[in-house]
């Protein structure tokens, strides 16, 4: 489903470049639940950018569902998003000037899909918030944001979901809650989910962890969850 | 979740239909921010909606009363005095059903005999249907009925007012009396302002014979009316007895009600031309705080177009959310524009009422409105497209990690669409200047000065950030050093303020110097003029009495000018009935009703013009030049001229129209005698001057013995003198008129004082205009303003620590953009006065000093509104914010 190909990622910083990500190779089938971990400066979030289309490598190759991604431009790994692809972030990300059921129509509407009002409804229920639908992110709160967050990014259907710190900004209770919210997504709709955490606990919920240290790929090992 | 069926894909329509509402629900909190943007688009749009619909309406007006204007279906005037084939001629046209009325216009002294005041006059002696079309109002109602009834006069009620007099006063007119029965309220087409330079009176014809008013020499204007039957048009009556007419009355004009229309109409589109130009200036001004303003709002947008972004928007779609949004709000904003342009247009009528030539009725012009607001949209939307375009660069990276705003734009720099549109923007101000001026080299001119105005105040802000990067020092306080990092840190607001601030500065300076050194030219003109009354109209034979009664004045004669009337008899040997022949027959076809200015854009490569043929010139003889003239081209007269042939020296703006060179013959008929001369030498003469100055001059001996009246120039010491010599004069010599010269500069100056109230509003109107432009451009920075401020504060800096921060940058900043505006507008002022006036430049330091100032102030005030928030919010809450 996702394959990272001798991927390298460096920025020009002065006359030196930065190498921030070297040769990460790896491959995630469809339906698998990932966590790639690793501590502040170890390169996870920008491998994230990469496996995501955000952001383009310096060297070698991400294949998403047999497209790759690095052979594309901007509007077209955007279009792939749109088919393919969710999104959660640590900070929730939501547009402020949209109420919860808006936000969760957003990816439909740019899909042009018919009948997007419907299915962000059921999506919000989904998640619990069918009491919320017309409340602005500032009316909500941390957790309730991030399951706003979350049924967006199911919106549009996703063949994989990333999810950057999903947990970060949330109480331990709340983090779980979403995190249990996340496994059972995963387990009804097969979407593949690649967590990007610092948080070995949280990493923990996963069948696989890939470790970065460094800009490299130390260790990638399946966890109890996997058996 | 389930995947669950997905309903199918909308068509291209309904999508772009879905995207609208993404659109709109996504601008929520923005709009009234984005709706301040687009007002600076407003006023601009007000302008040009208020000029060209009073236009419309002055134009509709005119045409509506062209008749009225006329005082009948067909007009013409002549300087020839009645003779039997011209009285032969208007019994025939009778005969065959035109009715006609006549009119004897001519100046004259007035003299109200129970007060001596006397005052020079515009004598109308009308024929007892005068006019056919029109009504002239008196007051009372039914003095201009009983106008014919006997010696009976109606004047201008300012006649009245300069000479203390009233109604039942009797006034002389040379050496007839007549009794003042009622003023004048209202006469078609005259201009109300003309009454303080020239009153008018009413007199019957029958009795101009006993004024003893029209001699030799007199300026005579014959009038004869005709009124047609109905379904014979104009057009049909001069092409059918045109020729004739003009035969008969030797070369007098003829025209129909169209001739004024258009030639009215040409003047108010001149007018028209010219305030078009500064509402012009206007809008792109707005144009400009539009681009600031909308520019602050792309930064506030990088968030949500990041999401957006990931979630799957193409860079197409997210500009196209975001254009959408700013174009409904600049069409909200020119909308607002067209409906106070409406309200100001209303209110022309009130303000321009003694310059208007006809009563105009406002009303809506639904053409004006609809291009004022498609003008106001596609600029609005132009300018905010701009800043918009690198919204579509925004990586999705940065919903992951968030770089400064400048830096996340910081790839847009060279986009091709944002050069598109920067080039689109100054095709668009060169098309809109183009339909603005009246001549293609105006519109280029206005073009080019609009860009080297911007280039400047661009180069300068980028001068004042490189200075204050440089010129920064350590020691200095923290809050002035921290004002003056402000100016060149990275997303800085320098360029923006600069160029807002300082063209409001150059605009209005401009407006303040050119009307200072107008002002000031003529009063230096007037105060050079020596002399401070002038007599005209004197015979030959009055001359020794009018010169003994002002040496025993002992006032001092400046001057006694000969004045000869002549027409052109031939120039080069073809007589002048040849040459206009020549030249009406190469006249277009439909010609009647067409104004000068067709006339004089169609005329100027071919022949001597026919109303040059025509006209009578007042010519005069002399050994030298005067001081309001120099030689062009040619030699003075030479001294002592022995040949049969006599020299001439023309005015050099003539001689074209004239069709002549140096060395050229022209044979002058002088009452009758030819007299040949050859052309020695052209001349530019300064008409502006207060004296005498002439087309055309003579060498003494070529017309010392012709027939002459003479003017006569005198200083007397002061107002009552003034008036005292002239009751002298016109009491012996009643044929004789007199000019109040100080009377005519405080009357200049009133006529003055009312332009300069219109240039006032005009810069009030750039002024208030400088408000909106100024918040957008200030808003540009105010998230990093606010950030950097509550820092500050947690930091431990004080309020009046922060306010004297924000002061040192705005200070700066309002003070070189007001300089920089100040040195444009003294440059533009220059070339005003030097290519389109004329008058020598003196740079107004007081009112710029004073538009300067203002200017600091509103820059200093916004700066520290805009600030306000940095005082109100708590450091917790801004940078949970932030």
């Amino acid at each position: 489903m996702l394959v990272a190909r001798d991927l390298s990622k460096e920025y020009r910083s002065g006359e030196n470049p930065l190498t921030v990500l070297r040769d990460v190779n790896f491959t995630i089938p469809q339906g698998a639940f990932v966590a790639i971990v690793g501590p502040s400066g170890s390169g996870k979030t920008t491998l994230l950018g990469l496996l995501a289309g955000l952001d383009t490598p310096s060297r070698g190759q991400v294949l998403l569902d047999d497209a790759d991604l690095t052979a594309m431009n901007e509007d077209q790994r955007a279009r792939l998003r749109g088919e393919k692809v969710g999104f959660v972030f640590q900070s929730f990300q939501l547009i402020s000037t949209l109420t919860a059921l808006e936000n969760v129509q957003v990816p439909l509407e740019l899909r042009g899909d018919s009948g997007a009002s419907a299915r962000a409804r059921d999506l919000l229920t989904r998640v619990g918030l069918s009491d919320r639908l017309h409340h602005f992110p500032t009316q909500l709160s941390g957790g309730e944001q991030q399951r706003v967050a979350i049924a967006r990014a199911f919106s549009n259907s996703p063949r994989i979901l990333f999810a950057d710190e999903p947990t970060g900004n949330l109480d331990s209770e709340t983090g779980a809650r979403i995190v249990s919210l996340l496994e059972s997504l995963n387990r009804e709709s097969k979407t593949t989910i690649v967590l990007v955490t610092h948080d070995l606990t949280l990493a923990g919920h996963a069948q696989r962890v890939i470790r970065l240290s460094d800009g490299r790929v130390i260790s990638d090992s399946n966890t109890e969850r996997a058996a | 979740m389930t995947t669950g069926s997905i309903e199918p894909r909308a068509g291209a329509f309904k999508r772009a239909l879905v995207l609208c509402g993404v659109a709109w629900r996504e601008s929520r909190t923005a709009r009234r921010r984005l709706l301040l943007y687009m007002s600076s688009i407003s006023l601009g749009v007000a302008a040009l909606v208020a000029i060209d619909s009073f236009s419309e309406n002055v134009i509709q007006s005119v045409h509506e009363q062209s008749k009225a204007l006329l005082g009948g279906d067909v007009s013409s005037s002549r300087q020839n005095a009645r003779t039997p084939a011209i009285d032969s001629l208007r019994d025939s046209l009778s005969h065959a059903g035109f009715a006609s009325a006549t009119a004897t216009n001519f100046n004259s002294m007035a003299l109200v005999q129970r007060t001596g005041g006397t005052r020079l006059v515009q004598v109308h002696a009308v024929s007892p249907s005068y006019p056919f079309y029109g009504n002239i109002i008196s007051a009372p109602a039914q003095a201009w009925s009983q106008l014919q009834n006997a010696h009976n006069v109606i004047v201008d009620p300012s006649l009245l007012v300069s000479l203390d007099g009233q109604i039942g006063d009797t006034v002389s007119l040379g050496s007839a009396k007549f009794v003042v029965i009622g003023t004048l309220k209202s006469v078609p087409g005259d201009v109300g302002i003309s009454a303080a330079i020239g009153p008018r009176v009413y007199i019957p014809e029958r009795y101009v014979d006993e004024t003893q008013l029209v001699v030799f020499g007199s300026r005579v204007e014959y009038e004869t009316l005709f009124k047609l039957p109905t379904k014979f048009s104009s057009d049909l009556f001069i092409s059918r007895f045109g020729k004739r007419i003009q035969q008969g009355t030797q070369g007098g004009n003829i025209r129909g009600a169209g001739y004024n229309e258009s030639r009215l109409a040409n003047a108010i589109e001149e007018l028209h031309d010219f305030l078009a130009i500064v509402g012009l200036v206007a809008l792109l001004l707005g144009g400009i705080g539009v681009a600031s303003g909308v520019h602050a709002f792309a930064m506030r947008k990088i968030d949500p177009v990041a999401v957006l972004r990931c979630l799957g928007a193409t860079s197409w779609q997210v500009l196209g959310i975001y254009t959408l949004q700013a174009a409904i709000m600049g069409l909200i904003g020119a909308a607002a524009g067209v409906a106070l342009g409406v309200g100001i247009q209303f209110m022309f009528p009130r303000v321009l009422h003694d310059f208007l030539p006809v009563d105009v009725e406002v009303h809506l012009a639904p053409s004006a409105m609809l291009l004022g607001l498609l003008i106001g949209v596609w600029v609005a939307l132009l300018f905010a497209m701009r800043p918009l375009v690198a919204l579509r660069r925004v990586s999705p990276l940065q919903a992951l990690r968030r770089e400064p705003d400048s830096a996340a734009l910081r790839r847009a720099r060279f986009d091709p669409l944002r050069i598109v549109l920067s080039l689109a923007i100054a095709a668009s101000v060169l098309e809109l200047g183009l339909s603005r001026a009246n001549t293609v080299q105006r519109g280029i001119g206005f073009t080019l000065a609009i860009a080297g105005a911007i280039g400047i105040l661009y180069l300068s802000a980028s001068g004042l950030s490189w200075l204050a990067r440089r010129s920064l020092r350590p020691s200095w306080p923290f809050p002035l050093r921290q004002g003056i990092a402000s100016l060149y840190r990275p997303g800085n607001q320098t360029r923006a303020v600069v160029l807002a601030l300082g063209f409001g500065v150059f605009l209005m300076g401009t407006l303040y110097q050119v009307q200072s050194n107008i002002l000031r030219s003529l009063g230096v003109r007037m105060d050079q003029a020596r002399a401070n009354v002038v007599f005209f109209d004197v015979q030959d034979n009055q001359l020794p009495g009018i010169d003994s009664i002002i040496r025993a004045s002992h006032y001092e004669l400046i001057d006694e000018t000969p004045i000869v009337p002549m027409r052109i008899a031939a120039i080069n040997g073809k007589a002048s009935k040849d040459l206009l022949a020549e030249a009406e027959k190469s006249r277009p076809s439909g010609r009647e009703g067409r104004g000068p200015r067709q006339d004089r854009a169609e005329n100027r490569s071919r022949g001597p013009r026919p109303w040059m043929l025509r006209r009578e010139f007042r010519s005069t003889f002399r050994d030298s030049l005067t001081e309001s003239e120099h030689l062009t081209s040619g030699k003075w007269f030479a001294a002592n001229r022995n040949d049969s042939i006599g020299e001439v020296s023309l005015d050099t703006g003539i001689v074209s129209d004239m069709g002549v060179k140096l060395g050229d013959t022209i044979t002058w008929n002088v009452q009758g005698v030819m007299v040949p001369t050859v052309v020695t030498s052209t001349r530019a003469v300064r008409w502006q001057s207060f004296s005498p100055n002439f087309f055309a001059v003579f060498d003494a001996k070529s017309l010392e013995k012709a027939p002459k009246q003479f003017a006569i120039l005198v200083r007397a010491p002061d107002e009552t003198a003034i008036a005292h010599l002239q009751r002298d004069v016109v009491s012996g010599y009643p044929s004789v008129s007199s000019l109040d010269l100080s009377l005519v500069q405080r009357t200049v100056t009133n006529v003055l004082g009312k332009v300069t109230m219109a240039i006032r509003f005009l810069a009030l109107i750039s002024l208030a205009l400088g408000v909106p432009v100024l918040f957008s451009a200030v808003a540009a920075t105010r998230r990093e303003r606010l950030r950097e401020g509550v820092l500050l504060k947690t930091l431990g800096a004080t309020r009046h620590q922060i306010a004297r921060i924000m002061l040192s940058e705005y200070a700066l900043l309002g003070a070189l953009g007001a300089m920089t505006g100040v040195l444009l507008s003294t440059l533009a002022s220059w070339a005003l006065m030097h290519w389109i006036f004329r008058f020598a430049f003196v740079p107004a330091f007081a009112p710029a000093a004073v538009v300067a100032g203002a200017m600091i102030g509103l820059a200093v005030a916004i700066g520290l509104i805009t600030g306000r928030d940095v005082f109100a919010e708590t450091p917790m809450a801004a940078l949970r914010e932030s």
